[in-house]
């Protein structure tokens, strides 16, 4: 089942599982994504080994939606 | 190492870190040529007087030696400093953290390499990633980027902005960033340090100098 996963303090959480055959589930990660992309988070799909693609909706084709923060030369 | 393939051009777009560094130029491998040959002559620059006057004041007048001395190893630590400079992008931070939370953000990042490259980061706390400007190690606050051929290594400092996060969720930030956009990785990033490979590998601490062997090997192909 596809997820929506966001890197945090504690390793990684879980948001939000959907499947396209349950439109409420869809709906409610559609929300969760858009919500985390309001806090400053950025939508990565990992597309295999060296290939990853950021996201502006919700691929609900994708297994995984990974939110990553942005990062900044130190 | 296992089968490697490189960091993709960006699929759908620049980083959106960009943005933030609008005024830099994009990187690619001739500005990373430029910015090699420009850190070299500036370590010629400082290097070349102290060890001229040294050498000259001891030839001229032979009782100021202990002030030549004093000159040569200004010659000799400048560039040390700036090797140490770049050495400190990839050490590792000791903080005491949730260690349910680092085995769950080490799940994650195992999840997005390979077999060999998760035994390295075992072993060397650095991920190693191919991508088309060089063979790439990413720390948990910093990169290096050992440049085709592996006749320099440029240093990297970069991390995630705010919040604690666990030291493979930084790498992992970091990997899924470089993967989505490695020239948008490489500009947003700020450079400590850019020189040969063997004066940087004296200042790693010892798992790091091994991380560098094999991103060496693996540009030297």
């Amino acid at each position: 089942m596809p997820r929506l996963i966001r890197m945090d303090q504690s390793g990684h959480t879980m948001l939000a599982e959907w499947t396209v055959e349950d439109p409420a589930s869809v709906r409610a990660a559609q929300e969760a994504f858009a919500h985390q992309l309001e806090d400053g988070y950025f939508g990565v799909v990992s597309l295999g080994p060296g290939r990853a693609e950021h996201v502006h909706e919700l691929p609900l084709d994708a297994a995984q939606v990974i939110l990553r923060r942005p990062i900044a030369g130190g | 190492m296992a089968a490697l393939s490189p960091a993709s051009e960006p699929a759908t777009g620049a980083l959106p870190e960009l943005a933030s560094v609008y005024w830099r130029p994009r990187t690619s491998a001739a500005t990373l040529r430029r910015a090699g040959r420009l850190w070299t002559l500036t370590t010629l620059a400082h290097t070349i007087p102290f060890l001229a006057a040294g050498v000259l004041i001891a030839v001229v007048k032979p009782v100021t030696i202990p002030v030549s001395i004093v000159l040569l190893a200004h010659a000799w630590a400048i560039p040390e400093l700036y090797a140490a400079r770049g050495a400190n992008v990839v050490r590792r931070r000791r903080c005491p953290g949730d260690e349910g939370a680092e085995h769950r953000a080490l799940g994650l990042l195992g999840d997005l390499i390979g077999h060999d490259e998760r035994e390295l980061h075992g072993r060397t706390g650095l991920v190693l990633e191919p991508g088309r400007l060089g063979t790439w190690l990413l720390g948990e606050a910093g990169a290096l980027l050992v440049v085709p051929g592996a006749s320099r290594v440029h240093c990297y400092c970069v991390g995630v902005r705010g919040g604690e996060l666990p030291a493979a969720d930084r790498t992992a930030h970091l990997l899924l960033a470089l993967r989505e956009d490695e020239a948008g990785f490489a500009t947003v990033a700020n450079r400590a340090f850019a020189g040969a490979p063997w004066r940087l590998a004296r200042r790693l601490q010892t798992p790091a100098r091994e991380a560098l062997r094999a991103a060496v090997q693996a540009a030297s192909r």
